[in-house]
């Protein structure tokens, strides 16, 4: 299921990030790189700063007003906190996936060609293509081609977050991010979510909150270790869960620890 | 604190049942060496016939190993450990295969005198037990330098070996009356020698577990 095959152009760069909800520090001196064409999954206990880091990547945090950000994180090169960042675009190009599946209350067509739109492509012919080409993309076309204008909502738990995945490549992203993408799913939809990671890795680079560390074993070319703010280490993946270098990544995975 | 205490008691568990094998192997291969040397026929018979459970017990660890794969996904050392309990479990069970075959050599020879006391073939035995033992010692206290010791005395063996081989084929050369006996002989240090090497591969799995690393043993 895995290929190894990992570019070697660096997609993402973290460097030196400290970042502070109000007085509390969340992140310490995160130093991170993600090679493009890779899945990257974040690991660790609840409160470890994993999500945090996630969100800092397309600057959700922005949403939260105590939040201070001290460090750099360069997306293609460009530091994303610079001044001249302009969000939305970056929100477009550094797509995120959630824990519950969003759809919008409107059809599933409607659901994908919501992004093109509001980035300007309005002829119905174009919207189409992009339309059943992400929904292709997600693995969801044979499933939901003969109920494109029925709501989304109808659609299952599984369909409902691959749909959510299909909105996200409708706007071409490069990088997903997707915080715990499986956690409301049946085993079955988690396999198929997982599955649609590894033919999406080709073309995208897949940074992957999860807590289940089967999940991050079964999927990731890297995993990162994270424990009170601190990234305690971060490598192979296969290395990681067989042979890590640190203790406190031992205690964690074999249940050893706290 | 120790979040998964069953799983680390069964781990507990599968190792002292790969010990209790290693010793129903180590006895095999003592009462197998002493059956030649007395050629004792019934001493043969007991191991030979001691055999079918440490091949019980090799199915019962294998099993018990894939339990544990299978339900509790283990990772890291705890997946070392299970991995190297699956590896050493074969070689121990092949030491008991070469146990096995020497005592059906003191079978064959019932009857005949020995061509001369055996000094050195006891000595081997003697040497490839003491390896066995080294290397369920080193599994047991996860002890890298234990493991790591086994090199050497795989080397002393193997010159052991080398030395009993050519005293042998003198003694054929002298009499092809001797040829026989001396052909079953040198098949038992045959045996003794591959116990030997059974041990290194056993001290190489030990060395994994205990540090993820891979090292050679036997040279």
């Amino acid at each position: 299921m895995k290929t190894s095959a990992v570019s070697m152009n660096e997609k993402i760069r973290v460097q030196g990030l400290d970042l502070y909800y109000g007085e509390n520090q969340a992140l310490y001196e995160i130093d991170l790189s993600v090679p493009e064409g890779s899945i990257t999954a974040f690991i660790g206990p609840s409160g470890c700063g994993k999500s945090t880091l996630l969100r800092t990547l397309n600057r959700m945090n922005d949403l939260i007003p105590s939040v201070k950000i001290t460090g750099s994180v360069l997306v293609d090169g460009e530091n994303i906190y610079g001044a001249e960042t302009d969000v939305v675009h970056l929100r477009k190009n550094v797509g995120m996936v959630f824990q519950r599946p969003n759809p919008f209350p409107m059809s599933i067509y409607d659901n994908i060609a919501y992004g093109p739109r509001i980035h300007g492509i309005r002829r119905k012919k174009d919207l189409d293509v992009i339309v059943e080409r992400s929904l292709k993309q997600a693995a969801l076309w044979d499933e939901a081609k003969d109920r494109l204008n029925k709501s989304a909502l109808g659609l299952s738990g599984g369909q409902q977050q691959r749909l959510c995945i299909a909105r996200l490549l409708a706007v071409e992203p490069k990088v997903l991010l997707m915080d715990e993408p499986t956690s409301a799913l049946d085993p079955i939809s988690t396999l198929k979510v997982e599955e649609l990671t590894q033919e999406l890795k080709e073309k995208y680079t897949i940074i992957i909150v999860t807590h289940n560390m089967q999940q991050a074993a079964r999927i990731s070319d890297t995993t990162a270790f994270f424990l009170n703010g601190v990234m305690v280490e971060h490598g192979e993946t296969d290395k990681l869960f067989t042979n890590p270098s640190d203790k406190r990544t031992e205690d964690y995975i074999t249940g050893r620890f706290g | 604190m120790d979040n998964r205490k069953g799983f680390h008691q069964s781990l507990d568990e599968l190792q002292r049942d790969l010990l209790k094998m290693g010793v129903m192997v180590e006895e095999a291969i003592f009462l197998a060496v002493k059956s030649l040397a007395n050629l004792d026929v019934s001493i043969a018979q007991d191991v030979i016939a001691g055999d079918d459970k440490i091949n019980d017990m090799m199915v019962e660890i294998e099993s018990s190993s894939l339990r544990l794969l299978a339900l509790q996904q283990p990772m890291a050392s705890d997946l070392r450990v299970i991995g190297t309990a699956m590896k050493i479990v074969t070689d121990l069970e092949r030491i008991g295969d070469h146990a096995v075959d020497i005592a059906k050599t003191t079978k064959r020879l019932q009857g005949s005198k020995l061509l001369k006391p055996l000094v050195d073939t006891p000595r081997m035995a003697e040497m490839t037990k003491e390896m066995l033992r080294d290397a369920l010692n080193s599994y047991v206290k996860k002890d890298l330098e234990i493991a790591q010791s086994l090199a050497v005395k795989d080397d002393e063996v193997d010159s052991l070996y080398k030395q009993i081989f050519l005293e042998l084929q003198e003694l054929m050369e002298s009499s092809p009356a001797n040829v026989q006996q001396a052909t079953l002989l040198l098949m038992v240090c045959r045996n003794l020698e591959r116990i030997a090497d059974h041990a290194t591969n056993i001290g190489e799995w030990v060395i994994y577990m205990i540090s993820g690393e891979r090292q050679e043993l036997n040279h």
